[in-house]
């Protein structure tokens, strides 16, 4: 087996004492000397900083390009407004996922594609193949890109550190970005010139930004945001803090969650050109794959009573006794609890004073029929049965979409 | 991860080989070592037995859950369980912060006590951990 690939972070990581494991055909790290649980509640206090620099960001570009890509990906692009960005997918012609990412438009002929780790080529190869290829060009960036995820309430003060220009983060909502990921065209430089971009996304369900620099000089910005979030409670935080924040904000994870099967019946329809009556408003690749699978599973989020879980990928979903799908992914969201029932989160404005929840189990189910929120199912795996709820979402006053003023 | 030399491993314990430590004078104390502990990483949920069980050596008598995966706990000797550590329930991080002491699991009554012969003395586990780094 050929050795992990490392990121422009990993002798930062082996230096802060994580453990590492290999990801993707990544080192990375898992969670560092504090500990996932210690990483997931600050994100939702203060903040954590994660080394996302294993993802792939591929660029579009040509006069065709808007109508290409239009076709090639799920979202309907032409709602995407100047300097936001949309979430998406890549689709076989079944209807059945390849990866999900997110687009961004950089001019009227040009547009940065990031998606998970390693997918650049598949999802190039793809690309190449579909109708209208010959007219675009489909490239990686000019200059390597290193990435750094701050997530959480005090993202904005420790980004804006980075950058002299205040004007910058005016108006600045969430899914919104600035610069280029060609690097030497991007119009947004750190203080010390550093070319960057800087999107307001995020994989955790917090206020944060996603920030790409140039792989030379992810250390330097990575131990820059190490230095001044010390004093205030910030965190590196790895794998697992980034699994389970996820999973508490309802987000999909590639290859997991979303997969080789029909894109739909699941909690992302956003992610799909749906009109009210549920028909597409656009054409794009997989349509009619995924008109024709009527008999799709549908994928379904779900919470326990108590942080006990079982293993996902031994696990099955019981409905009175009888076998109705499988568990998918199966986390523990630590900032979170129930109160008379209800979840709350350690964040929740009427939340019990001193309110410490032990964490509960969470995650997604796909199973071969729906169910609604509330209805209750039971995961068993050879170690236990566990409750759980369907629900319509897991962890409660989540930050991502507040606005940035209101987050200081 | 902790390096070795960070890694807390008392000489006075008796250890298994899957990293399970016990106290070899009365009250027999079982607990999972700051190596095991430290590649679990944060234990989320401990599950212990009901006073009064009998477990023999080797078999499951409860398992531990981390933030990442699921662990079984064999015990290294035989015996009655005669206390668990309820203070878990509230807070199974002990397991991570105190290992030996607040973070100890259950407490047996020994039907052998030649079983503690058969596990490792302090200074072998130690060596044995450090080659497996």
């Amino acid at each position: 087996m050929p050795a992990d690939r490392v990121t422009p972070l990993h002798d930062r990581h082996l230096g802060l004492g994580a453990t590492m494991a290999s990801f993707a055909g990544y080192d990375m790290p898992l969670w560092y000397q504090s500990g996932a649980v210690r990483e997931h509640l600050a994100v939702i206090e203060t903040a954590g900083l994660f080394d996302t620099s294993h993802m792939d960001v591929v660029i579009v570009s040509g006069d065709a390009a808007p109508t290409f890509l239009d076709y090639a990906f799920t979202r309907n692009l032409r709602s995407v407004r100047p300097g936001r960005a949309g979430y998406g997918a890549f689709l076989r012609e079944d209807g059945t996922c390849i990866d999900d990412g997110i687009v961004y438009p950089l001019d009227g002929s040009r547009y940065g594609i990031v998606l998970n780790a390693a997918m650049a080529e598949p999802v190039a190869a793809h690309l190449r193949t579909l109708p209208g290829a010959d007219a675009v060009d489909v490239t990686g960036p000019a200059i390597p890109l290193g990435k750094i995820d701050i997530q959480g309430p005090l993202a904005f003060a420790l980004v804006r550190e980075l950058f002299s220009d205040e004007s910058l983060f005016g108006a600045f909502p969430y899914f919104s970005f600035r610069g280029d990921f060609d690097l030497n065209r991007s119009d947004i430089r750190l203080d010390d010139g550093t070319p960057a971009v800087l999107s307001r996304t995020g994989y955790t369900g917090e206020l944060g930004f996603e920030l790409f620099v140039p792989a030379d000089r992810t250390g330097a910005v990575w131990d820059r945001l190490i230095e001044t979030g010390r004093d205030r409670g910030v965190l590196p935080a790895g794998l697992a803090a980034r699994d389970s924040l996820r999973t508490g904000a309802v987000l999909p994870l590639s290859h997991q969650d979303i997969g080789p099967w029909p894109f739909r019946n699941h909690p992302w329809s956003f992610a799909l050109p749906l009109a009210a009556d549920g028909s597409f408003t656009k054409d794009f690749h997989g349509r009619d794959g995924l008109a024709e699978a009527t008999d799709a599973a549908f994928t379904l989020p779900f919470a326990g009573f108590d942080q006990r879980r079982v293993e996902a990928a031994d696990s099955v979903v019981l409905h009175d006794g009888r076998e109705v799908g499988r568990a998918t992914t199966v986390a523990s969201d630590m900032a979170i609890g129930r109160v008379e029932g209800r979840i709350a989160s350690i964040a929740s404005p009427g939340r019990p004073d001193g309110f410490r929840p032990r964490g509960l189990a969470c995650g997604f189910v796909r199973c071969d029929r729906e169910f609604l929120p509330g209805e209750r199912l039971v995961l068993k795996d050879a170690r236990r049965e566990i409750p759980v709820e369907i629900v319509r979402d897991i962890r409660p006053d989540r930050t991502a979409r507040k606005a940035l003023r209101a987050a200081e | 991860m902790k390096n070795f030399e960070e890694l807390i491993l008392p000489k006075e314990l008796r250890y298994a080989k899957d990293h399970e430590w016990v106290s070899p004078t009365a009250p027999h104390r079982i607990g999972v070592s700051d190596f095991a502990q430290d590649q679990l990483g944060d234990i989320t949920f401990a599950e212990l037995p009901a006073v009064g069980k009998t477990v023999a050596v080797g078999e499951e008598f409860g398992s531990l859950e981390s933030i990442k995966s699921e662990s079984s706990l064999f015990s290294p000797v035989s015996g009655t369980i005669v206390a668990v550590n309820g203070a878990l329930e509230d807070d199974p991080g002990l397991v991570n912060r105190e290992p030996y002491a607040g973070g100890w699991l259950v407490e047996v009554e020994l039907a052998n006590p030649a079983d503690l012969d058969n596990l490792m003395d302090g200074e072998t586990y130690q060596s044995r951990v450090k080659e497996s780094l």
